[in-house]
């Protein structure tokens, strides 16, 4: 198998549920190398249970997650060390500066002080933000605490980066900064990006896009693909055309 | 298969970037130490309150009869001493399990577990960077102490450094584990009285066992039961230059049996994590 072939991102069929109630039915999702894959799904669809389960931190009960053929089950140091995510939640120390939270990072994942150092100039200047590197997190504004955290998430550099609703809380202008920024990166550095949003203008026309529904993959391609076989005019139309199809299916089955 | 192995072999970590990643869980610790001093004063006036205020009033009430490990007749204040050193540690720990639960409802905690190290690893080097920061605690309150005429034999100070160690280990974990039984954060208050009240009380801190054991019999094995009734002793011991076997028995013991447990709990197969329904969308 040639090694370019091996998605970024590989999950198999996989189920998930909180006691009587099923956060996952049967997803398969693909996010290419180099590609940009939105992730579109209204809240409570499942993105961040899905999310939980790619970063081990609940265990994967039936189905198989693979980042660049790495199981996350049962390699999970390969696999994770190839992986870089931006949380939902705040995961920065606000106490201590930019540069301490980034070296603590960078110690979880083994790397001398430094080696540290160098990356950490490094993914400072991708995200335009050297000049804060001393500056302690509480004072930075949520766009640039964004900015850190994506400079986090790439420190070790993965080749993998999953983003859970990175744009909550964001003015349309640190938005579209952030939306631009990742996009590049996915484009110039060869990084697969898994990009998780309620927002379907974050979609562009040259991304990859996976629907998720109550917990079920509604639709998954390119953009065009997607909206083509739908018989919707866009993405919206495609995405609204979908999941009311799904939900009036749901309906007739329970009535 | 050999393709396989190869690619984990890669991706295994040299013994060096172990220590890498405790060092800087152990520093990770220490600066938030420094940036949070209400903490550190906090941690240091509980027990000194109840040095200067609980003892001293109860010094004429309690007599106490000479027993090991001391030699001569004792102040109170000088009884009570290791057993505020455990107080130190036992509110440590839980404040660390404290810290796990706001890290877990923040992204913290994930950003620990999604760390390519294994768990028990990561685990192990946070409850010991919360060990560490216990043991300053205590000699800070030591040196305090000492200028209140609460004086050990010079040696006494070093040889609890393992005492502490241990003591230390143990009450993190039991506080880990906890933390990984609650759900949210606002159910920390009953940690309080449902964990550090009873185990501070129905112990060896305040009071010789020998005078509960005329007052309650029940209570006294009860008190016997209670780890950390161990963990003082153990401390107390090693403060006069002295090693309670049965203690440093039951303390290695419960501090293994707690690991065990907090690294099962934590442990995405098998938690108590998976079962939860944390998972917002």
């Amino acid at each position: 198998m040639e090694l370019a072939q091996v998605p970024a991102l590989d999950v198999c069929r996989v189920s998930h549920r909180y006691g009587a109630r099923v956060a996952l039915n049967d997803v398969n999702l693909t996010v290419r190398q180099s590609s940009f894959t939105v992730l579109l799904g209204l809240n409570g669809a499942g993105k961040s249970t899905l999310f939980s389960l790619i970063t081990r931190l609940y265990a994967i009960r039936s189905g198989q997650i693979r980042i660049f053929g790495h199981d996350v089950a049962s390699e999970s140091g390969a696999a994770l060390s190839k992986l870089g995510v931006v949380f939902q939640s705040r995961a920065l120390d606000i106490d201590i500066s930019v540069r301490q939270n980034l070296l603590y990072h960078a110690a979880l994942h083994g790397i001398g002080s430094r080696r540290a150092s160098e990356l950490i100039a490094q993914v400072l200047d991708r995200v335009a933000m050297t000049d804060r590197s001393l500056d302690r997190v509480g004072n930075l504004s949520i766009g640039q605490m964004r900015r850190i955290e994506i400079a986090r998430a790439l420190l070790h550099q993965p080749r993998l980066l999953l983003l859970d609703e990175p744009t909550v809380g964001l003015d349309i202008k640190a938005r579209a900064d952030i939306l631009d920024h990742v996009r590049r990166l996915s484009k110039v550095e060869g990084i697969g990006v898994l990009w998780a949003t309620h927002l379907i203008d974050e979609a562009d026309a040259g991304d990859d896009v996976v629907i998720l529904h109550k917990g079920k993959v509604l639709a998954g391609g390119a953009i065009g693909e997607v909206v083509g076989k739908s018989g919707g005019t866009d993405l919206r139309d495609a995405f609204n055309r979908l999941t009311g199809t799904a939900d009036q299916g749901e309906l007739e089955s329970a009535g | 298969m050999t393709v396989a192995a190869e690619a984990i072999d890669r991706h295994s970590f040299t013994l060096a970037q172990y220590f890498i990643c405790f060092k800087g869980i152990v520093w990770r610790e220490a600066l938030r130490f420094i940036h949070q001093r209400e903490r550190f004063v906090s941690a240091l006036v509980r027990p000194l309150v109840w040095l200067f205020i609980f003892a001293a009033g109860f010094r004429q009430v309690l007599g106490l009869s000479i027993i090991p490990p001391y030699e001569t007749y004792v102040l109170y204040e000088v009884y009570i001493a290791p057993g505020l050193i455990a107080m130190i540690q036992l509110f440590n720990g839980m404040q660390s399990s404290l810290t796990m639960v706001y890290d877990r409802e923040t992204g913290g905690m994930r950003t620990l577990l999604v760390s390519p190290f294994p768990r028990w690893w990561l685990l192990t080097s946070k409850l010991l960077a919360g060990t560490l920061v216990s043991i300053l605690q205590a000699y800070a309150f030591l040196l305090i102490a000492w200028f209140w005429e609460i004086e050990a034999p010079p040696l006494g100070y070093l040889a609890l450094l393992p005492a502490l160690l241990l003591s230390g280990f143990m009450l993190g974990a039991l506080g880990m584990l906890i933390s990984s039984l609650i759900k949210q954060l606002e159910n920390f208050a009953g940690v309080m009285n449902f964990v550090i009240f009873p185990m501070f009380f129905a112990s060896s801190a305040l009071y010789p066992l020998w005078r509960v054991k005329e007052s309650s019999p029940l209570l006294y094995y009860i008190c016997e039961l209670n780890p950390f009734t161990h963990a003082t002793e153990l401390i107390r011991f090693a403060l006069y230059e002295q090693v309670s076997w049965v203690s440093l028995a039951v303390v290695a013991g419960c501090t293994a049996a707690f690991l065990f447990g907090a690294i099962l709990a934590y442990d995405p197969a098998r938690g108590f994590l998976a079962r939860r329904n944390t998972a917002a969308g």
